[in-house]
């Protein structure tokens, strides 16, 4: 009986900043995916792939849930679908009971597709077109109104519809982070937001139903969301006075950070990003100890997007090649690459071995298959030394990667869901090359 | 191939080399091919005895042997020719 070989390795000992939580954890391999074993996912339906979690998605969206039902008595929460438009994906929320945010038409006529009521969608984004505008109206949806221009638009088409379309205003405020996003929305604090609200009440013929602000993308600081929904709330409290309306709800929007380790941050996301509880407690407790009305609280809108679906999300792959770079470095050449993987550009994604456990590793560049430089999955990882033909694992990739992706040199994979009971169902097909030229016409003279 | 006289090789797979006062660790098996270097084995030597003894086959013993190698030249570990 022989023994089992492992790949010979030295690696040189460097004197560095030392690591003050002590010894390197071991890297555990990730076998299987809800009891589903990686290797039969990769056999079944190809490398690369991604692979959605079900029961991870419902849990998510179930502890947000609770997080804002148990501190604030109206809570309603809005699938956004840029972060992961997949039907099947868009399907559990809605069974979920979220509603949906859209930002465009695409978006819009996906939601209604997918049986969301017009009234239960939310049309977001600074670019809606006339017959966005005309359909979101008539089918009596919440029209988040992004600028003056917008504003205006919506003026005129009122003035020919049946219907009085329902309308909030998007604002954009400090709340003392950076960066500062003011591209969306009307300011608050130069009298922009003020100004919207009193042209859309004044004009009676738009129904003032909300106020929404979207503060960031990845907020690592709860209190941000304190001041916001307080400056949201003064403005709601203000249209109370004046006008005697009250906004049926204020929209905090998303930009709840996940669980990922973002590029250059010395702590892991895992320690460092807020809970729901502290978003849930720094909103609450600011719309809470507002001066609105306490009998006519508005409905708590939540648009959290990355931190409800990033976690359900898995890319199986595939090594393709082992190479030394020229200082002597190992790289890891991949089946991923940053086409299909969107999200490498800011984070620093989890990788692991699909088996095998090892405590040798060595500092590795990891390339995707892409003939491109920027093809750069994870620039230093202390990764285990995995042969050609070897499996692996990349975390928390549920967050924009499948509506972020492109065709690019390779076609892309299928994506699976593994349900509740542990089954596993496509719920995107591996394109073809037929898929890429579908669109593709030539014209006779190059027949 | 020669490698370097003055490198210090524990039994637990630490390397030390007293000309430039670098260390490298071994895995358990990149210690074993260490330790036929030193003791002069030439590379048919080496990879008979390892493909005798674990469960590989010639062509990946190929591959990852001659990475291994290259990577002790190129932390300069071999005596100069």
């Amino acid at each position: 009986m022989k023994l089992p070989f492992e790949r010979p390795l030295i690696k040189k000992i460097e004197a560095g900043i030392p690591s003050k939580f002590g010894m390197k954890p071991t890297l555990k391999p990730i076998d299987n995916i809800d009891g589903v074993p990686v290797s039969d996912l990769i056999e079944k339906y190809g490398s690369p792939l991604y692979v959605l979690s079900e029961q991870t998605i419902r849990e998510t969206y179930r502890e947000a849930k609770q997080a804002f039902e148990t501190r604030y008595p109206k809570v309603q929460f809005a699938w956004s679908y840029k972060t992961n438009y997949l039907n099947a994906v868009c399907k559990i929320f809605h069974q979920e009971g979220s509603w949906a945010e859209v930002v465009s038409g695409m978006e819009y006529d996906k939601a209604l597709q997918n049986g969301v009521k017009g009234s239960q969608i939310i049309f977001n984004g600074p670019s809606k077109s006339r017959e966005d505008l005309v359909k979101a109206i008539d089918n009596d949806s919440l029209i988040h109104i992004d600028h003056f221009d917008e504003l205006f638009l919506v003026l005129e088409l009122a003035q020919t519809s049946a219907k009085k379309p329902k309308v909030a205003i998007r604002v954009n405020m400090d709340t003392g982070i950076y960066p500062k996003w003011d591209r969306f929305g009307f300011n608050y604090e130069n009298g922009e937001a003020w100004e919207a609200l009193n042209r859309i009440m004044l004009s009676g013929k738009l129904e003032l139903v909300g106020l929404h602000t979207h503060i960031g993308t990845y907020i690592m600081t709860p209190d941000a969301y304190r001041v916001a929904a307080t400056k949201l709330a003064d403005l709601a409290y203000n249209v109370e006075r004046k006008f005697k309306h009250n906004v049926r709800y204020i929209d905090m929007g998303g930009g709840f950070a996940s669980k990922n380790t973002l590029k250059g941050a010395y702590h892991t996301g895992i320690d460092t990003s807020p809970t729901f509880e502290e978003y849930a407690e720094a909103i609450s407790g600011a719309l809470i100890s507002s001066n609105l009305n306490p009998d006519q609280l508005p409905v708590l809108i939540l648009e959290t997007g990355r931190a409800l679906i990033d976690d359900a999300g898995y890319i199986l792959g595939t090594v393709i090649a082992n190479k030394r770079l020229s200082d002597g470095r190992r790289s890891l050449i991949v089946d991923v690459g940053v086409n299909l993987l969107f999200t490498s550009f800011w984070y620093e994604h989890e990788i692991y071995p699909a088996k095998g456990e090892t405590q040798f590793t060595e500092d590795t560049t990891i390339y995707g298959p892409l003939c491109m430089n920027i093809d750069v999955i994870r620039a230093a990882i202390d990764f285990p030394v995995l042969k050609q033909g070897d499996q692996f694992v990349i975390k928390r990739v549920g967050a924009y990667n499948t509506t972020q992706w492109m065709q690019f040199i390779h076609n892309r994979p299928a994506i699976v869901l593994i349900d509740e009971n542990g089954e596993s169902h496509i719920v995107r097909e591996h394109e073809t090359l037929d898929t890429l030229l579908e669109n593709e016409r030539l014209p006779e003279h190059l027949k | 191939m020669e490698l370097r006289k003055n490198l210090a090789i524990s039994d637990t797979g630490f390397v030390f080399d007293a000309a430039t006062g670098e260390s490298f660790s071994l895995n358990p098996i990149g210690l074993e091919i260490l330790n036929y270097l030193k003791n002069g084995l030439k590379d048919e030597e080496i990879r008979q005895k390892v493909l005798d003894k674990y469960d590989v086959d010639e062509s990946t013993f190929d591959l990852v042997y001659f990475d291994f190698i290259r990577t002790l030249q190129h932390f300069d570990l071999f005596e100069k020719s």
